[in-house]
This record gives structure tokens, C-alpha cells and sequence, in this order.
């Protein structure tokens, strides 16, 4: 064997920030890819239909926008945790029938108290979700699955037959979702904000920064003592809590709620914060490009909308673009991993 | 002998490193000191009475045969099991240690042979998790933690960029970041169990450097490994372990690797023992070029019908991924194999099987054996289209085809439909080898044939291979016990890194001159 | 030159695997002792039966219809025979260690395609190959996803739930096909003949079927090879088990299982719409876990999984019979499928209650 070559001592940092330019270009591609699909979409769609980017269809983009961005945002912080919480459309179901009809019980309820109520509930709902999750250890698919269900028929229950309609709504709740700024809906601003705020908190905190280390090594994540328990059970919450709040929004925006409200809307939840690039077995991924999947599949339904393109074509986009997104970035990990661990092989001989 | 090569070969060091410590700590008092630790498992008895004693700016080395009790100590002291008796005192005073989170707390670090990273998270998120540094309003201090995690690293004399996220970082490295982890911890005793094992010569002297600095900073360092030469280079102290006692403990000074294997196995260094001609046939595995990139490179080798050849080297050395590779579980880029003399088609453990091949693997409780399934389920598992009558697989047929092998192999069990989770060790092993004898393969590969079982279970599966070779079964043997190897293989063939870089006959093959090969002090290459 | 395997029957915090992507698709068990397992078992079935009968009665006491065939026929084997024949396929996908979460929308889109083929004339026997045929291919696809891909189960299904039921859409839209020749939609009037009134025809084919595939799963080393996956497919592979090609035809079969009922399901309510079905999916796996079968995998007989069905069917119908909010009986389906995970963990829990409470006690550290 040849004598040893003298200490490589720079290949360390050579290796590390070559990889780390690599990784940080594949996370950050998967935002801008977003953003450029999505411009290619508006272009090539209003190309074809020039009345797309009118203020009214920009409108009706972030309605939708802004609903599925912040329930992605719940979404996210479960499945950063390496679970999934499938009740949300159940939750803002109930949450949207149950504070919209305490405008018709207690006259003269004030909108912030219709939005704790709100908040309430889904925090009920999402207690419920992360103590059978956390605490006795199911798996969260099983539950979230059994209370997608249960809640719904709750909601069934309570609702009967009956409906909200839109006259019994203040008019002052009702505008919540149509005030704007020119094109651009108040609430979008706000939302973003909120979303922005979260992805603050993943960012800068212990416990958000946890929230991903159980999803990347669950068994590290306890032998490190963090509290997984804990950290699961509060990312249900949140996710119920948030799910309850986008109740109240919905009964704002579409003021007319039955039992109907919000159904299926899980799956659309879930190809948003999948296709944004959150790891389905958590780890990875952030909440802005959560949203960003919300945008860009909004924004894919009004433009097949406006293209003529009927909307039962929705549930099938969202069903290619849930496999399309969880294959690449199955590829995309594999290739990662290979690329890097040859990098450091490389560097270390 | 041993010392010597330190000088001559690749292993240099400083000279601080091989005689004594720089600093003057040698005479203080011990930083840790286990007394009389014992500890059972069943009926396994994996501690007696150990005892051990950690001096601060020390690396002390722990040495001992496969089943001496290395591994129970350090589960032990890393707070993974608690010890059935004995005594633990840190700083002079008394602790008890029942979970990691305890040993954390201690003081006591451990770094494992397979770190256990978040891979999705940066270099410094990995040593920081829990604990990043805060600055105003309980934000994590993102500077402050990259310019403290550079703290740690630039004294053990280590360049990694913190902001690199975890996933595919080497071995090499990811030891390191278990190590910065420790010392932002303050680990006053950092654990290294077998930390070279799966290392390259340039990244070894990294991590000699680096327990040289954490020696200096006045940590005592507990260093476990198989390689005697690393221990003489870097150690001061050492502790043989044998059946679950220490049965040697004193400072390195005036040793020679033969007293430290003699005090391992009890005995003097193994006789070669004299074997009777072995009638060798027809050529029945060969290996041409078999390659697969980052893996092992160039590997081609035969085994004949009534042989036994043993494959050797250091954990890490690619054995068994050129195993499972030739058997079909994974996946090669180049070269070919053929069994008597027809090619064999890769990927596809179904066509080796039909071709006669059989694979007792590494790890027989998750990869030998389906534990929650019956004795006979398992032994049957590989045999599913022999013991169907009319399509149809019957309890009663699986057992009686099974029974035949349990027999041949005195498997004790209570009943055949109990599960294989309760057998020992020893039986289960052979339950594995059952499976694939039961097949009458005309090629055995067997991996770690006899790794934690008890002696008298060992000899009987060496007694059992040999029998195989007499009645022309080709077996290929991989093991990393050397007395095991020298006992039973006709011909051992050593890799490295990936290379088989040896092949020895019966007859030159020694402890040493095996040792040698697989650490690469000397190169000998077979016409 | 090898460290040390730990001796003894030893406990989760060994080094773990270096970093890689992650391999599980679902979440992993703790092993048991093997006999406390197999009392285990045995006790569930046994409990299934104890609840059985404990349903029976009360669906006879509460209600005098209950065990009249007609009750039986229209309350149990035509409302649930589609069901009981998607836990079939369902209960040895989960054996393998996988879930099929797209199988009701396969059910919904064979009933689109039944409807959409119907309107454009096609022969109704032609229409049912084809559709068969689709259930196979749809299944291919999950399958390939799961095995080629190494994809995990549950978020492949989530996206092929979505793209089945929405490609159901697609073919049928917002049409309604009713006009089915009464040769067919009599499955969904008359009970099969020979059956004292007693079984509708999808009963009949559920039967028929239960005894194949318990035959395949109890007798064949196809269902030996299902099992060892499930447990240990690692192990599963080193025996030369074909992991990736039993699985793929475990989707397969499920997709072929979806489609038949699809037209079973069209049939028996002389109605196509896009999305028939699409909701049984929550009652089929909760049937499966009811039965015994272990979300993990490995665990689970047949016949547990035909006791649940039993107890399932009894239990909505006696409830249907005293007038129980028809909207409820989801809660009920929803909390027996947790009750049906949470009581095995249940040892488990109390277990770790204890360990946490040991560990005030023998705290102390410096």
C-alpha cells in the first residue's frame, strides 16, 4: 500500500459545501418549481382565454387559495411529525355548520366569538385525534380515517336536514371573504401572513424544529429526548384547531352550509402539501411551499373552469398530481442520497 | 510483532500516542469506575464480574473475543440495559444509570459503529437538536450555533460545513457528529464501540487525531475494537474481557498483541489444527469481476465441490454484500457468476435457489428467520412448493419435512408449532440451517455461522459444516472469528475495503498473517 | 473483528440503521412474546363469537323481523355483499403489510364504466369483461407503484383513491344510468334460488369466494408466502419468496375483487352514478381490523375477518331495525375500528403506564 497522503484537511469543507449547494438547490427547486409551473399555467391558459388573470377569476383563485393554503398548513406540521391527519374535511365541516348557526341562536353574536367557536371545536376534534394518536400509540392513518368518518356523521346528525342559508349571515361576516385590496381578498393577505407566521415557527423554534427530527428518525428523535408524544399530540391540535377556524372562513365565503360542507376536501389538502414537497413520511419540507401546492391547484381548477374544462376532472388532477408528486420525490430522495454519499466517499480516499 | 509494524506500515502516529499520555494525568483518580458488574439475559449469563476503571486523559482499550461481554458492558454503561448487580461511580460518586437520557446526564457519551442521524437536518440541528442556542424571544440562534458547532469541530481538527444537511454523509463522518454531539453534552466518558470498523485508512487517522484531542482535553475515552494494532497505537490502558469478566487490566506498557490474545481466548494463539486431505471436486461457484459500485470492486474466486472456503476481513470490508449479490438479494453492476459451470442470473434469489444455492444470512433473527412463525413454518419457509400435495401446503406436511432436518441437527425443541422466538440462539441457528440444508443445495453460503451462540452449539455447527464438505457440498464461509476460520476453512480469502486482496491455503494461514491481510499492513497476493 | 450482537431477546434502542430514505410504509410493531400471541388470537376470535351471538340476541330481542329471512336477505346479504366481498382481497393486502385505500374507487369507477358502456351500447357481457379487466389493471398500477417504485402503500393509495374516483368522474360525469336490463338488476330484487329466500346473489358469490381465498391463505404456499411477508419480509425475501411479484397480485386481486362488486353494486340498485360506493372503504378496512388482522400485518385469519363481517352486518341491521339514526351507524362503523386497534394496544398502554411510573421510582441520577 502506498505511504498515506498527508491529512486531506480541506476535503472536509469542499465535500460539505458542495453537497450542501446540492441539497439546498434540490429543497429550493421544488418552490421556485412551483412558482414556474404555475406562471407557465397562467400564461398558457390565458393565452388561450385572455378573460383568466380578469380580477374576478383572480378572486376566485385565492377563495380557494387561501382555504386550502391554511389547511395545509395544519396538514404540514402532522406530516412533517411522519403522520397524516385525514379528518380535516370533517372537521371544518362541523366547525362551518356549528358557528354559522350561532348567528341564528344567539342574535347579535359577535364574529370573534363565532370564530372561537370555531377554533373550539376543531381543537376538540384534534385533542381527540392526537391522544388516540400519541398517547395510545395508533397509527394516525387508522384514527384520522375512523374520525373522518365519525365527525362527518356527527355533523350529519346535528345538521338533520336542515341548512344555513346565507340571509340568516351578517352581512359584516359575509364580507369577510370579499373585501379586498384591488384584486388581491384581505383574507389572502391575511392568510399568507399566518402561513409565513408558521413557517417562522418551523424555522426558529425547538419545538418546530422537532417536529421535523421525529419525522426524519423517529428513534433518534426519543433517544435525543424529545418529547415525541407531546409534539405529536400538539400538531393534531393544531391541525384541528386550524381546520376549525378554515370552518368558519367557509361558512363566510360560501354562506350557505350543510352537511356537505367541506366534503372530500382532505384529499385535496393532502395533494396540496404533497405536491409542495413535504415528505409523506415527514422529515422534510416547509409550510410556504405547502401553500404554494394550495395555489397551484387552485389555480389549476379555475383555469380547467375557465378553459370549459368541467370540474369533474378536479378529483382526477388531484389524484395524478398526489402520485406524480410522492414518485418524484421518492426519485428525487434516492438520487440525493446516492449523489451525496459518493461525494463523501470521493473526499474521504 | 505488532509494534513494530505500527512504525513501518501505514499506521503512523505521534509518539505521544503510543506510550503513555502527554498530559500528566496518568496518576489521578479513576473518572469512572464499575465494580462488579454482572448481568443475565435468560439463561445467557453475559456479565459475571466485570469491572472496569476510566482514567481522565485516557484512552483505555477494551478487547475480548465475540460473547465476552464488550457489548453488555457498554449497553450497561450507555444506560440501555440496567445490570442485574454491581456498582457505578462517576467523579467518586455513585450513580445509577436506567436509561440513556441517565447516561446523558452522567456524563458518558457513546459513539456506535452506525450513528443514528436525522437525515433530513443539518450537521448542526444534529448536534444541537433540543438544545440550539437561543437568542432573543426564544429563537434559535442560527449563528451562534453554526459558529459554536465550529468550535467543536476545529479542535478535533475536523472540517464539516454544519449547514450540510445529514443524509449521505459518511460513516466516518457521521461518527464525528456524534462525537461533537458528546462534547456539547460535556461527555467527561466518551464510548467508541468499534468505531473503525467500517472505515478507511485515511479516515481512521482522522478519528486517532480526534481521540487523541479529546484525551488531551482530559476526557476518558473507552475505545473497543477488534484491531489490535489500533489499540497499541492509540490506547494506554487496556481491559481484556473473557466470559464475562475482565481477566486483564493494565497499562498497555510491555504488552504484546500475543499476551493480549492469549489472555482473549485463554489459550495460546489457536493450533492449526491438522486436517485430512479433503478430496476437492468440480468447480461449483465461480465469481468473475463481480463489481458494484461503492461496494466491492473486482472480486472473482471459485469454490469446488467439497470444500470450504472462508472469507475474511473487517466489518465493513464488503463480505457480505458480495454474498447476498451472488445469491440474488441484491444487485450487481458487472461481472458474472456461475454455479457448475452455468450462468447464474442476478437479482433473482429464486434462480439461485434453482440452482442449488443456498444463504444462511448475517442476521438470523431479521433476516433468517420469521421469529412469529413456527419451528416448522420456518424450516418449510423455503421449501413451500415440496411440501404441497395437490397445491395444497398442510401443517402436518411442513412438520414432517422438517422434522427430518431438526433431527439430523439435534434442534431441541418442545413442539413444532411453537414459534422459533423461542428457541435459544444456538437452535435457532440451526433451524436456519435446516431451511436450507433441507434443499440439499450443492453450494452453502453461510454468513456468521456461529455469532452469539453458546460453544457448545458452535462446535457442533463446524462439526455439521465439515460433514457437508465431506459428503460434496461447495461451502463458502464468511466469519469474522478467527479461530472459527482457521479451524474449519480450507482456503481463506480476505477482503478489503471492498477488494479481496488475499487468498491463503489451509496451511499459511495464521491469526496474524489474516490479521495483516484484512487491515492491509501487508499485501500478499496468492499466484 | 466483529462487535458483539447483543444476547437475549433485547429491546429497541440498538444503533439504528445509517441514514437513508425511509423504508417503512407503515408504522412498525414492538414484538411479543409468540404464545401470548397466539392466546391472543384465539381470545379474539373467541370474543368475536361471544359478541356475535350477544348481537344476535339482542337484534331478535329488540326487533321480532330480525331473524326473518326477509330481514336477513334485504337488511344483511343485499346491503353488505359487496362489502363482505372487497374484505376478501382487503384482508391479505393488510396480512402483507400493505393497505389498498383505492379499492372503493375502483368499485365506483367500474360502476361509472358499466353505466357509461351501457349508454353506448355496448353488450353487457363485453361491458363486465372489459370491467373486470380495468379492476385488473388499476390494481396492476398500485401494485407497480408499491413494488417497482418502493413506494409506501398509504400515500400511493391516497393519490390512486383520488385518481380512480376522479377518472369515475371523468367517464360517467353528472349522469345517472338507470335503465339496466331486469336480467341483471334482478340480483338486486331476488334472492338467489335455491337459498330458501335466505341469500341475495352477492351473498352467494361472497361464500363462494371466502372459501377460495381461505384456502389460498390457510393452504397454499401463495398465502404462507403472504403471511411470512407480512411478519418479516426481509426474512420473506432471504427464503426466496418473491416479495414484489405477491405483492403486485395481491393488488391485482384487489382490483379484480373492487371491479366485481362495482358490478354487483350497479346492478343491485339498477343505478350507475360516479360515486357509488366511494365510502366503503372506511367499512371494509374496519371489517378486516375487527377480525383480528393486524394493521402491522402477519397477524390475522380468515375466519376472524368473516366473524367481524358478521358482527358488523348484525350489529348496523338490528340497529336499522329500532329505528337508530341511519347517520350514526357511521359513528358506530368509526368507533369499532378504533376500538378495534386500540384494544390490542391496550396491554400495551397499561404497560407502559406502568413503566412510567416505575420511573419516578428508581430515578436518580447525580
Amino acid at each position: 500500500m502506498s505511504a498515506l497522503p498527508d491529512a486531506v484537511e480541506g476535503a472536509g469543507t469542499e465535500a460539505g459545501s458542495g453537497s450542501r449547494r446540492l441539497a439546498d438547490v434540490i429543497f429550493r427547486v421544488r418552490e421556485f418549481g412551483i412558482i414556474a409551473v404555475l406562471l407557465v399555467f397562467v400564461a398558457i391558459t390565458s393565452a388561450i382565454q385572455p378573460r383568466f388573470i380578469d380580477v374576478q377569476n383572480i378572486k376566485f383563485v385565492f377563495f380557494n387559495a387561501v382555504l386550502f393554503a391554511l389547511l395545509a398548513l395544519g396538514e404540514t406540521m402532522v406530516v412533517l411529525t411522519r403522520n397524516i391527519d385525514l379528518s380535516v374535511s370533517s372537521v371544518l365541516g362541523l366547525s362551518a355548520y356549528l358557528s354559522a348557526h350561532l348567528f341564528s341562536q344567539v342574535h347579535g353574536v359577535p364574529i370573534v366569538v363565532v370564530f372561537l367557536a370555531g377554533l373550539v371545536i376543531g381543537l376538540a376534534c384534534g385533542v381527540v385525534n392526537g391522544a388516540i394518536t400519541a398517547v395510545a400509540r395508533v397509527p394516525s392513518l387508522v384514527v384520522t380515517l375512523a374520525t373522518l368518518y365519525i365527525f362527518r356523521a356527527l355533523d350529519v346528525i346535528i345538521v338533520g336536514g336542515g341548512m344555513v342559508v346565507a340571509s340568516t349571515l351578517p352581512n359584516s361576516f359575509l364580507a369577510i371573504t370579499t373585501s379586498s385590496v384591488g384584486a388581491v381578498p384581505y383574507l389572502a393577505i391575511v392568510i399568507a401572513a399566518v402561513v409565513l407566521a408558521g413557517a417562522f415557527y418551523l424555522r426558529s423554534f425547538r419545538s418546530g424544529r422537532e417536529l421535523y427530527a421525529i419525522g426524519s428518525n423517529p428513534a433518534a428523535a426519543t433517544l435525543a429526548g424529545i418529547p415525541t408524544g407531546k409534539r405529536i399530540f400538539s400538531a393534531f391540535v393544531i391541525s384541528g384547531g386550524i381546520a376549525g377556524i378554515a370552518g368558519v372562513l367557509w361558512a363566510a365565503t360560501y354562506g350557505t352550509i350543510d352537511s356537505t360542507a367541506g366534503y372530500g376536501y382532505e384529499l385535496t389538502v393532502v395533494a396540496a402539501v404533497v405536491v409542495g414537497g413535504v415528505n409523506i413520511f415527514g422529515g422534510s419540507g416547509t409550510v410556504t411551499g405547502a401553500a404554494l401546492g394550495a395555489l397551484l391547484l387552485a389555480t389549476i381548477n379555475q383555469a380547467l373552469y375557465v378553459l370549459g374544462i368541467s370540474s369533474f376532472w378536479d378529483l382526477a388532477i388531484d389524484g395524478f398530481l398526489i402520485v406524480v408528486a410522492i414518485s418524484l420525490d421518492h426519485w428525487i430522495s434516492v438520487r440525493l442520497t446516492s449523489a451525496l454519499r459518493k461525494r463523501s466517499l470521493q473526499h474521504a480516499t | 510483532m505488532v509494534p513494530d509494524a505500527v512504525h513501518e506500515g501505514e499506521i503512523a502516529a505521534g509518539p505521544e500516542a503510543v506510550n503513555g499520555p502527554s498530559s500528566s494525568a496518568a496518576a489521578s483518580e479513576p473518572l469512572l469506575v464499575l465494580e462488579h458488574a454482572s448481568k443475565s439475559f435468560g439463561a445467557v449469563r453475559a456479565l459475571e464480574d466485570a469491572s472496569l476503571e476510566l482514567y481522565p486523559g485516557e484512552t483505555h482499550g477494551l478487547v475480548g473475543e465475540n460473547g465476552a461481554g464488550k457489548s453488555t458492558l457498554v449497553k450497561i454503561l450507555a444506560g440501555v440495559h440496567p445490570p442485574d448487580g454491581g456498582v457505578l461511580r462517576i467523579g467518586g460518586r455513585e450513580v445509577v444509570v436506567p436509561n440513556p437520557a441517565a447516561a446523558r446526564d452522567a456524563g458518558i457519551a457513546v459513539i456506535y459503529q452506525e450513528p443514528n442521524l436525522f437525515p433530513d437536518l443539518t450537521v448542526a440541528e444534529n448536534v444541537f437538536m433540543g438544545r440550539q442556542p437561543l437568542r432573543a424571544g426564544h429563537r434559535i440562534d442560527g449563528k451562534a450555533m453554526h459558529r459554536r458547532v465550529l468550535d467543536l469541530l476545529v479542535p478535533l481538527g475536523v472540517r464539516l460545513d454544519p449547514e450540510r444537511i445529514a443524509r449521505g454523509l459518511s460513516i466516518a463522518d457521521q461518527q464525528i457528529v456524534e462525537i461533537a454531539k458528546a462534547l456539547s453534552l460535556e461527555a467527561r466518558v466518551i464510548i467508541m464501540d468499534e468505531p473503525t470498523a467500517a472505515l478507511s485508512a485515511y479516515e481512521v487517522q482522522r478519528l486517532f487525531r480526534v481521540v487523541d484531542t479529546l484525551r488531551a482535553s482530559g476526557a476518558a475515552v473507552l475505545f473497543i475494537s477488534h484491531r489490535l494494532e489500533e489499540v497499541f497505537v492509540i490506547c494506554q490502558r487496556v481491559t481484556v474481557m473473557r466470559d464475562g469478566r475482565q481477566v486483564l487490566s493494565r497499562p498497555l506498557e510491555g504488552l504484546s498483541a500475543d499476551d493480549l490474545v492469549r489472555a482473549m481466548v485463554g489459550r495460546d494463539v489457536v493450533e492449526r489444527e491438522e486436517r485430512e486431505q479433503v478430496r476437492r471436486g468440480d468447480v461449483v461457484l465461480r465469481v468473475d469481476r463481480l463489481t458494484r459500485e461503492g461496494v466491492f470492486v473486482d472480486v472473482s474466486f471459485e469454490v469446488r465441490s467439497g470444500e470450504i472456503v472462508a472469507l475474511a476481513g473487517l466489518v465493513g470490508a464488503g463480505r457480505s454484500e458480495v454474498v447476498r449479490a451472488i445469491f440474488g438479494i441484491d444487485r450487481y453492476d458487472a461481472g458474472t457468476v456461475h454455479v457448475a459451470g452455468k450462468p447464474l442470473k442476478k437479482g433473482a434469489p429464486v434462480a439461485a435457489m434453482a440452482a442449488g444455492v443456498g444463504l444462511v444470512p448475517e442476521d438470523r433473527r431479521l433476516q433468517g428467520l420469521v421469529m412469529e412463525l413456527s419451528i416448522g413454518g420456518n424450516i418449510a419457509l423455503a421449501s413451500l412448493k415440496h411440501v404441497r400435495h395437490f397445491g395444497l401446503v398442510r401443517r402436518a406436511a411442513e412438520n414432517r419435512f422438517a422434522t427430518e432436518w431438526a433431527t439430523r441437527l439435534s434442534l431441541r425443541y418442545r413442539r413444532f408449532s411453537n414459534t422459533v422466538s423461542t428457541l435459544s440462539g444456538g437452535n435457532q441457528q440451526k433451524a436456519v440451517l435446516a431451511k436450507w440444508l433441507s434443499r440439499r443445495p450443492q453450494l452453502l453460503i453461510v454468513d456468521e455461522p456461529t455469532r452469539g451462540i453458546d460453544v457448545a452449539t458452535k462446535s457442533e455447527v463446524h462439526r455439521l459444516l465439515l460433514e457437508l464438505a465431506q459428503e460434496g457440498v461447495a461451502v463458502l464461509m464468511i466469519s469474522s472469528e478467527l479461530p472459527e476460520v482457521l479451524r474449519v476453512a480450507d482456503r481463506v480469502l480476505v477482503m478489503r475495503e471492498g477488494r479481496l486482496v488475499a487468498e491463503f491455503p489451509h496451511q499459511e494461514a495464521s491469526e496474524e498473517s489474516l490479521v495483516a491481510a484484512a487491515t492491509g499492513q501487508t499485501e500478499m497476493f496468492a499466484p | 473483528m466483529r462487535p458483539e450482537t447483543a444476547l437475549g431477546p433485547s429491546e429497541v434502542e440498538a444503533p439504528a440503521p445509517p441514514p437513508g430514505p425511509a423504508t417503512a410504509s407503515l408504522p412498525s410493531r414492538e414484538t411479543t412474546s409468540a404464545r401470548d400471541r397466539a392466546r391472543g388470537l384465539v381470545r379474539w376470535e373467541s370474543a368475536l363469537v361471544i359478541l356475535l351471538v350477544a348481537t344476535v340476541l339482542i337484534g331478535a330481542l329488540t326487533s321480532r323481523q330480525f331473524l326473518t329471512s326477509t330481514n336477513i336477505f334485504s337488511n344483511v346479504c343485499l346491503l353488505y355483499g359487496e362489502l363482505a366481498i372487497m374484505t376478501l382481497p382487503m384482508t391479505l393486502v393488510i396480512l402483507a403489510g400493505e393497505i389498498d385505500l383505492s379499492i372503493a374507487s375502483i368499485l365506483a369507477l367500474s360502476s361509472s364504466l358499466v353505466g357509461y358502456l351501457w349508454e353506448n351500447h355496448w353488450p353487457m357481457p363485453l361491458i363486465m369483461v372489459c370491467v373486470l379487466g380495468v379492476g385488473l389493471v388499476c390494481g396492476a398500477f398500485n401494485g407497480i407503484l408499491v413494488t417497482r417504485f418502493g413506494l409506501p402503500s398509504l400515500a400511493v393509495t391516497i393519490g390512486t383513491k383520488t385518481l380512480y374516483a376522479g377518472i369515475a368522474e371523468i367517464v360517467l360525469g353528472p349522469a345517472i344510468i338507470t335503465n339496466f336490463p331486469s336480467g341483471y338488476t334482478t340480483i338486486g330484487v331476488n334472492p338467489f334460488p335455491g337459498t330458501h329466500q335466505l341469500l341475495s346473489y352477492s351473498a352467494v358469490f361472497f361464500i363462494v369466494l371466502a372459501v377460495i381465498f381461505g384456502i389460498v391463505l390457510h393452504a397454499t404456499s401463495f398465502g404462507r408466502s403472504v403471511v411470512a411477508i407480512g411478519w418479516n419480509k426481509e426474512a420473506a425475501q432471504f427464503a426466496g419468496i418473491r416479495v414484489k411479484r405477491v405483492k403486485t397480485l395481491l393488488y391485482m386481486v384487489s382490483g379484480l375483487m373492487g371491479s366485481l362488486a362495482g358490478i354487483l353494486y350497479t346492478f343491485r340498485l339498477s343505478t350507475a352514478e360516479s360515486d357509488n360506493g366511494v365510502d366503503l372503504v372506511l367499512p371494509v378496512i374496519a371489517v378486516v381490523l375487527l377480525g383480528g388482522v393486524s394493521i402491522f400485518g402477519g397477524k390475522g385469519t380468515l375466519v376472524g375477518v368473516i366473524l367481524g363481517l358478521l358482527v358488523y352486518c348484525g350489529l348496523q341491521s338490528a340497529l336499522l331495525l329500532t329505528n337508530f339514526n341511519a347517520n350514526a351507524l357511521e359513528i358506530v362503523t368509526g368507533g369499532l375500528l378504533l376500538l378495534s386497534v386500540l384494544i390490542p394496544n391496550a396491554g400495551e398502554l397499561t404497560a407502559r403506564a406502568r413503566r412510567f411510573m416505575n420511573r419516578y421510582r428508581v430515578s436518580g441520577t447525580s
